[in-house]
């Protein structure tokens, strides 16, 4: 194998590798407020792009993300208001399952609203064609614009998390929701607001990556469960964890591909996931410590 | 206790609504004086409405519906009204199977036309033969009706047929070294098993073949391989949404040889959502979507036409070739029907047998007791993409 060669596994592992980071990303923003696991967190991306495709068609690129991340935001909140909030005694696991019931009621109700076909989003610059060239290899310009936006997002969220009021604020109810309470913090618009963080930023992420994966109605699953196992390689509220995953395992996969038959590269995923599940819970990039402390 | 005993009681008068509803329906009434004597034919269709075959399945219902809509307003067939109970099975082939014993046991129903998918179909292909039931199949493997089962017929093109015609463009073209990939779908799997059974006979080698997830959202991964082994050219086999992403990650990492796609590759969505990518791609197909520049000669252009013009002024949506396999698979039906002059279900299953010429939107059916597919190589027409538009091939 010759050096573009090799380049150019290295970039098939890093466009499907940009690929789970951004879809895990939202996956840590409810957990890090809730300690729930959401997996409705694909049908947002979809729910995202779709309604990018369909504003596309009337107003420019820029301004069709824009409605649609809020559009898909203000769903989040509502979503969370109607079937999250008025559950009496909700203990993780019961909201989890809503979760699971959530992610099939969005889906289906994208069947009526859109239908069963495939769209895409055009490319944010260049066509399909048009690709980057880097030491003899080639990658498409659209990855590039994945990395950067997963780059921003995660800076965004440190910041947020660090050194405003409000993510503090989130942050303590994840830590003691009673403590929080007992300090004046309205924990249940803590809870609220970070399904609307999380659901916009998955618009965001579903916009992005909708040139390269197209987009259908049922494709939020299978997005997810990638997402979810990146968000756990990465450890669980670790958005940085979560990028730096994502790019390992599609990394990972790409050296699977070029050593192996295709078919084996799912295997290697799964084979993670447990090794991680069993030998460190916490996830790669998180101290065990930190996350001990969270589930007191 | 109490709210938990209405709770119950409220699920359980809405699956009552909703296992009741098809059979509250109104059934349709007759217009015609003549056709209320004679007894409507319960005919069932199976087919992939929702789920990752849905475009499929939503083409091949929407043709049905419009289809049987338009013969009942004709009188029917020979005077039998059509009732058509369409299931959708979302291709799992688990519910094709629970689907088609309903079918047959409860509403006794005439015919089956569907699944969508090969997978399901093959699924179902004994419960048919068991319950003497016909079965016209909209999926394409040839498995399914090779070796011949008495009740099974599919209306779509052989996929060796399909496989031929690709090889002779690269016979022509001096292409002796492809790469190949496959969906991990029923279909992806006997086009793969065709491709390397023929490949041979036309002095091409397969030099790498890759199965990849039917679901898969990125295929750069296994292009890279197929460019490392240097291939003159590449044959993608599948029904999946990733024929466009073929398209654009060959282009993307510069992997600049002919692409090849089967005859799945038939639906202008794919070439719309693979953009500039997906021009130069070739494929066989039925003939359908060049049925506008078809000469006027040709034995299949008033059917194509008709078809395309009914279906697109109703659904405001471009007709594509597999919803012709179900306006196939009724009218094989319907002819049957005529020409047994009865709607027992023996002799209109003979009837198939020898139904000759009859000219469909896939081709021109002649059906034997041994082909109960009936059409040959010359149903496909080798296809390609030029500005966003399918055109036929010229080399």
């Amino acid at each position: 194998m010759n050096l573009s060669q090799i380049v150019q596994y290295g970039l098939a592992g890093i466009t499907v590798g940009s690929i789970y980071a951004i879809t895990a990303i939202g996956f840590n923003i409810i957990y890090a407020t809730t300690g729930v696991i959401n997996f409705a967190q694909g049908e947002f991306l979809i729910v995202g792009a779709m309604t990018a495709i369909s504003l596309s068609r009337i107003a420019p690129l820029p301004v069709a993300i824009l409605g649609a991340v809020l559009i898909t935001t203000v769903l989040g909140g509502l979503i969370e208001i109607v079937f999250i909030r008025p559950v009496k005694h909700a203990s993780v696991l019961r909201l989890i399952v809503i979760t699971i019931g959530l992610s099939i009621l969005i889906r289906e109700a994208m069947l009526h609203v859109w239908d069963e076909k495939v769209r895409s989003l055009p490319y944010f610059t260049g066509t399909p064609v048009s690709t980057v060239t880097i030491l003899g290899a080639h990658i498409s310009p659209q990855i590039l614009w994945v990395l950067g936006v997963s780059a921003v997002i995660v800076v965004a969220l440190t910041l947020f998390f660090r050194f405003t009021r409000t993510g503090r604020a989130m942050r303590a109810c994840s830590d003691d929701r009673m403590a929080a309470r007992l300090c004046g913090i309205n924990d249940r618009w803590m809870v609220t607001l970070s399904f609307m963080l999380s659901a916009g930023i998955g618009a965001f992420a579903g916009c992005v990556i909708s040139p390269v994966t197209q987009t259908q109605y049922d494709m939020g699953a299978p997005l997810a469960i990638k997402g979810f196992t990146v968000a756990i390689v990465g450890g669980l509220g670790n958005s940085m964890g979560a990028v730096a995953a994502g790019l390992f395992l599609g990394l990972l996969e790409a050296l699977v591909m070029s050593q192996f038959a295709t078919a084996y590269k799912d295997v290697v995923a799964i084979v993670v996931l447990l090794l991680i599940l069993i030998f460190r819970p916490s996830g790669l990039f998180t101290r065990s410590d930190v996350s001990a402390l969270r589930t007191v | 206790m109490r709210t938990r005993v209405a709770a119950i009681l409220v699920v359980s008068v809405v699956v009552l609504g909703l296992v009741l509803s098809p059979g509250c329906k109104k059934s349709p009434t007759g217009t015609a004086p003549e056709a209320a004597a004679a007894e409507p034919i319960k005919v069932g269709a199976i087919l992939a409405v929702t789920g990752p075959a849905s475009f499929l399945g939503a083409p091949e219902k929407k043709t049905l519906e419009m289809f049987v809509e338009q013969i009942n307003q004709a009188g029917g067939a020979s005077g039998h009204k059509i009732e058509l109970l369409i299931k959708d099975s979302g291709a799992k082939p688990e519910n094709a199977i629970s689907m088609a014993k309903q079918l047959i046991d409860e509403e006794k129903v005439l015919a089956i036309i569907g699944p969508s998918t090969s997978g399901e179909t093959m699924a179902i292909k004994n419960i048919c033969e068991e319950g003497k039931t016909i079965l016209l199949s909209c999926a394409a493997a040839e498995t399914i009706v090779n070796p011949v089962a008495n009740q099974v017929f599919k209306t779509p093109q052989k996929d060796s047929d399909a496989a031929r015609r690709i090889f002779e463009v690269m016979k022509d073209a001096g292409i002796t070294k492809i790469g190949v990939i496959t969906s991990n779908a029923g279909f992806g799997i006997a086009g793969g098993q065709q491709l390397q059974k023929l490949a041979p006979e036309y002095g091409v080698t397969i030099a790498i073949s890759e199965t990849y997830d039917k679901q898969e959202t990125d295929l750069t991964g296994v292009l890279t391989k197929l460019k490392g082994a240097e291939v003159e050219a590449v044959v993608n086999w599948s029904i999946v949404p990733a024929q466009s992403l073929v398209a654009k990650n060959m282009r993307q990492i510069a992997l600049d040889v002919p692409l090849f796609q089967s005859h799945g590759f038939g639906n202008i969505k794919y070439v719309e959502a693979g953009g500039e990518a997906a021009n130069g791609t070739i494929f066989p197909c039925g003939r359908l979507l060049v049925a506008d520049v078809l000469p006027d000669g040709h034995p299949q252009k008033k059917v194509l036409v008709k078809y395309k013009n009914d279906y697109e002024s109703r659904y405001k949506e471009d007709a594509s070739t597999f919803g012709g396999h179900a306006y196939d698979a009724l009218l094989i039906l319907t002819e049957a029907i005529k020409k047994a002059g009865s709607v027992e279900p023996e002799q209109v299953r003979e009837a198939i047998e020898n139904l000759q010429g009859v000219v469909g939107t896939g081709g021109v059916f002649n059906f034997s007791a041994q082909d109960h597919n009936g059409l040959d190589k010359d149903a496909f027409e080798v296809l390609t993409v030029k500005d966003g538009k399918f055109v036929v091939y010229e080399p």
